[in-house]
């Protein structure tokens, strides 16, 4: 008996599929098409993993486009989801930072893992994956570049926090002959200062875990623990928190019915 | 407000709401038969303005529009966008002449409640007359209270003096004594909620409160209410529920809510909580208190009015003990703070709200911030079911 999380992101859809320890997982692009990209990943996830569909008893969704996923017994937030995921990778934590495409959030847990307060960050691309997207654009390259670029550069200050503006001033710094390095570095003090003033808001009690396709900047990381002082965990499955913890409350759902839930197959057609 | 209510029938219920939710739409016709008999209309922003003062003249009292998105960019033309859209909509509808009750108005009564509508009062008084009464900040000292009785009585001076008539203290003392009438009858209604579970949605009991503005037979308004109020008692009492029980009960406070953002009653109810009371200038921040009946009329007045706990007071202890004694009489699992966009005063005191409601009450409290666009859907409805499933396993 397994159960799946879906967490479909606005850059990233991850799956991970489950039966007390994490037996499988994937991450592809969401693209265009949420619905899509939802039912590909738990395709894929059955397929890598060899599962039959009827073997999965309880499919949790989660992410902004959890409300299009309409082959899941279940659609919950990504605050409850992440919460959970990060908590089950230590149970020592207390806080979750999370840094998604569209959003990013810090969370407040209690002793057993259960969300007690978070904030989200405003209505805007700010402080958000979608920032650093389009930052690192600008400077020719990918998220995943501005690591390589930033480390070990004097850091050229980003004032403005609009992603908008925040175009308009890197190009104008680039006109000025400023480095790609000094500026990659800079975009990542101004993520850090973002994701520092969501904390304090909400709690910097340690064990922080910092989630979501954010996490794997170990720079980000680094400049976040110096302006928190707290220093941050990050676990290999960071990425996919948020569909761990989807698929670890569907599991506990069926354990909860006592490990003998009723089975799937007659709702197979459906998907 | 014709329709009669059958006491037995949940569907009529449904239905009176559902007209009492025209109220605002239902009144211009009435208003425009008023004002051809020769009624003066007085129009008003905010709980502020002293009703009875109005009233006492003869004149009608009317609350003008603000609530929606649609005359915002024509306001833009003069105010500026980072201003809270409760503002840019009152005057946009001033402008454009899409408010009736503006155009019937024959005096605006506005207050000095914070810089935004101060400013604006002054663009405002360029065309229509417009009588602005200035609210002291606090109300901890008794100059405040002498200061705004002064005010009210300013306020009498001029409805006398543009109406040429006269306030007597008889007429002032009726229509105080007609006030707290209508405010005793909207509390007892609305203190239905306090049952578990509440016989109505929070969303039709904000329509009903907020239908009242609208109303201009004071008598038959109280005597439709009272009627309500036994139908629902009765159709509660065999059981005929409106909502579902079990669900967090939650309690709304923070700004005037009412037209477009509705959309968070309405998206706090479809994911899964009940809303049993408002603390808030629709609900119960001008019902709470009512106006003493002996004495110096307009020091009684001066003293209801100051009392309001409004985020513009400093400091605003009233607020604390209001919420205090709300959250334990309607029994709530969690404070939902709405706060407009721009509106200092309430996102200043979201800090002092949330520390007292977590550490002193123990419950948990958000706040959303929003404006009058539909576009933040996705995003509060994603906060909101996420404070749902803080309270949720509470609840079981």
């Amino acid at each position: 008996m397994y159960s799946a999380g879906i967490d479909i992101g606005s850059v990233a859809t991850k799956g991970v599929l489950f039966n007390g320890s994490i037996m499988g997982s994937v991450i592809i692009p969401t693209c265009w098409s949420p619905r899509d990209a939802s039912r590909e990943a738990l395709d894929r996830l059955l397929g890598k993993s060899n599962i039959g569909r009827e073997r999965v008893h309880a499919i949790i969704v989660t992410g902004y486009g959890r409300a299009l996923a309409d082959f899941a017994d279940q659609a919950i937030t990504e605050i409850a989801c992440h919460g959970r995921g990060a908590f089950f990778l230590n149970n020592s934590v207390r806080t979750v930072l999370d840094i998604g495409g569209q959003d990013s959030k810090a969370i407040s847990l209690d002793e057993q893992g259960n969300v007690t307060d978070f904030v989200m960050n405003d209505k805007c691309a700010a402080g958000t994956g979608r920032f650093l997207e389009v930052m690192a654009h600008l400077l020719g390259g990918e998220v995943q570049d501005l690591d390589r670029m930033a480390n070990g550069a004097e850091a050229q200050m980003i004032t403005n926090m609009c992603t908008v503006f925040a175009e308009s001033e890197v190009i104008s710094l680039l006109a000025k002959g400023v480095s790609k390095e000094s500026i990659a570095r800079g975009i990542l003090e101004s993520i850090a200062g973002r994701a520092a003033a969501l904390l304090v808001r909400v709690s910097v009690e340690p064990l922080i875990a910092f989630t979501g396709g954010a996490s794997r900047s170990a720079v980000l990381k680094e400049l976040i623990e110096q302006k928190t002082g707290v220093k941050l965990f990050v676990s290999p499955h960071a990425q996919i928190a948020g569909a761990h913890g989807a698929a670890l409350i569907g599991w506990n759902g069926l354990v909860r019915k006592g490990l003998n839930a009723p089975a799937r197959e007659q709702n197979a057609g459906a998907y | 407000m014709q329709a009669l209510i059958n006491r037995d029938d949940m569907e009529s219920i449904q239905g009176f709401i559902e007209s009492l939710s025209r109220a605002r739409e239902n009144g211009f016709s009435e208003m425009e038969q008023l004002k051809k008999s020769g009624k003066k209309v007085v129009g008003t922003y905010c709980l502020f303005a002293p009703y009875e003062v109005i009233a006492a003249s003869g004149a009608l009292p009317v609350s003008l529009c603000g609530m929606k998105e649609e005359p915002i960019a024509q306001a833009e033309k003069h105010l500026p966008r980072n201003l809270c859209p409760l503002i840019k909509s009152s005057y946009g509808y001033a402008i454009t002449g899409t408010c009736p009750y503006f155009f019937y108005s024959d005096l605006v009564v506005g207050e000095t409640t914070c810089d935004g509508k101060k400013k604006m009062f002054e663009y405002l008084g360029k065309i229509t007359p417009v009588h602005v009464m200035r609210l002291p900040d606090s109300n901890n000292r008794e100059e405040d209270y002498v200061n705004w009785r002064k005010e009210i009585w300013y306020l009498k001076e001029r409805i006398e003096k543009d109406f040429g008539i006269d306030i007597t203290e008889e007429k002032l003392r009726d229509a105080i004594r007609g006030k707290n009438e209508e405010r005793r009858v909207f509390r007892e209604f609305y203190e239905l909620s306090k049952l578990d579970p509440p016989p109505l949605s929070g969303l039709e009991v904000f329509r009903v409160l907020f239908s009242s503005g609208y109303a201009f037979d004071k008598r038959k308004q109280i005597e439709t209410i009272r009627d309500l109020i036994s139908a629902v008692k009765n159709a509660y009492a065999k059981n005929d529920l409106r909502t579902q029980p079990g669900r967090p009960r939650i309690l709304v406070t923070g700004c005037p809510i009412g037209g477009a953002t509705e959309k968070v009653l309405r998206i706090i109810e479809e994911s899964g909580g009940t809303i049993v009371c408002f603390e808030n200038c629709g609900g119960t921040r001008d019902r709470e208190e009512l106006v003493e009946e002996q004495g110096d009329p307009y020091e009684a007045l001066a003293r209801k009015y100051l009392n309001i706990a409004c985020s513009c007071m400093s400091p605003n202890d009233n607020r604390i003990t209001m919420l205090s004694r709300l959250i334990d009489e309607y029994r709530a699992d969690g404070v939902i703070d709405v706060v407009l966009q721009a509106c200092h005063t309430y996102n200043v005191e979201t800090y002092r709200i949330k520390e007292f409601v977590r550490q002193q009450k123990h419950i948990p409290y958000m706040a959303v911030e929003t404006d009058y666009s539909q576009g933040d859907d996705g995003q509060m409805r994603t906060r909101i079911r996420a404070f749902m499933e803080i309270l949720e396993p509470r609840n079981t």
